[in-house]
């Protein structure tokens, strides 16, 4: 994605978004306040443009459309991770194994990077402790969950979906 | 056809309610603050995702189940971004995690 | 049936609070006033049902995101000792 070239359109995505938040949340349609809040949207959007808060790492639009693709599958391991880290629960013998992981995410930029840690973190049983490019560190419940980061199919799937724009 | 969504949205209410509960069990049960954080993530993510959406079932295509959504994709993206948080604090204050030792489950009880 | 939702989430509750009582870190008190915010988020959104007034869910919207900002505050407090350090920064941006 060219930063340059896409600046306003990117812009006028963020409006757009900020507008549809309003209108949504608002629920009411009478002209006064569709007029306020496109002015508020507006007003939004150009002040966190001179804030400089506004770029596509912010408002990743570009995303939009492989995020669709990653997002049920991380909810299908969300769910089977839930159910495991349930069962430690309600074992009565607890069986935990909690264990640091250290390993090299294979992304490239700080988005890619946030989102394969935050999905980690999200994944009941993981969570990442230390989050740099050069290293990830993990801790987890149980030995196994442990050993499913590292070179695992969710890094495959997020360096797909940043380089995806 | 309604009785069907109905009986569907009680079962993921319930299902969520019953994770929650598990969750919170969890931090009271969990050996140190590391693993009670995993029990935590269980309430943030699959309990109040499947409450949630009990709840977009019952109230059908409205604006009420678009602010369900806001609510999902609010707990969706700063659950993990406040657990990081809270472990890296953690060890930046020098809380060192219980680890496991030699081969197997530890065995705690 | 939103009833027994409600039950579910304050049983939680209590539980969470018990933890919050117990400590022993102030990082699982932390951790704890969290999940007690996630927890009463979706209790206000279930009374939001119970009682057949939507606009609880505003209130569950706004309890949330008041709920990040004093888990960051707070961390950032005993991280720190000082809301206004800028924090560790110095490597991403130029």
């Amino acid at each position: 994605m060219s930063r340059g070239g896409n600046r306003v359109a990117h812009l006028a995505s963020v409006c757009i978004t900020l507008y549809a938040f309003w209108l949504l949340l608002s629920g009411y349609f009478e002209p006064f306040l569709l007029a306020a809040g496109a002015g508020s949207a507006l007003c939004v959007a150009l002040l966190a443009r001179r804030m400089a808060i506004v770029d596509p790492e912010g408002h990743p639009i570009h995303l939009a459309l492989a995020v669709l693709a990653y997002w049920p599958w991380l909810f299908k391991e969300i769910a089977k991770a839930g159910w495991d880290v349930s069962r430690i629960i309600l074992d009565p013998r607890l069986p935990i194994s909690p264990v640091l992981v250290r390993f090299k995410p294979s992304q490239a930029s700080q988005l890619g990077l946030v989102t394969h840690a935050n999905s980690i973190t999200l994944t009941p049983g993981t969570i990442t402790v230390e989050a740099s490019p050069r290293e990830f560190l993990v801790h987890a419940l149980t030995r196994a969950a442990g050993e499913t980061v590292v070179g695992s199919e969710m890094d495959r799937r997020v360096s797909r979906l940043e380089g995806s724009d | 056809m309604n009785t069907v969504v109905d009986i569907l949205s009680w079962g993921f209410l319930l299902a969520g309610g019953a994770f929650c509960a598990i969750g919170a069990l969890g931090l009271v049960r969990m050996p140190d603050f590391y693993t009670r954080m995993h029990a935590a993530g269980v309430t943030d993510t699959l309990g109040a995702g499947l409450m949630l959406f009990g709840m977009m079932l019952q109230a059908g295509l409205s604006l009420v189940t678009v602010k369900l959504i806001m609510i999902g994709l609010l707990i969706f993206f700063t659950s993990p971004s406040a657990t990081h948080a809270l472990a890296r604090a953690a060890r930046a204050r020098g809380l060192q995690p219980l680890l496991a030792t030699g081969k197997g489950p530890s065995k705690r009880s | 049936m939103f009833a027994g939702a409600a039950a579910a989430l304050l049983v939680a509750l209590v539980l969470a609070l018990a933890r919050a009582v117990l400590g022993p870190t102030v990082f699982d008190r932390v951790q704890a006033a969290n999940t007690v915010g996630t927890l009463a988020m979706l209790l206000l959104a279930v009374i939001g049902f119970l009682t057949g007034r939507p606009d609880f869910l505003d209130l569950a919207l706004v309890y949330g995101l008041l709920n990040v900002l004093g888990t960051f505050a707070v961390l950032k407090f005993f991280r720190y000792g000082d809301l206004g350090d800028p924090g560790e920064d110095e490597e991403h941006h130029t």
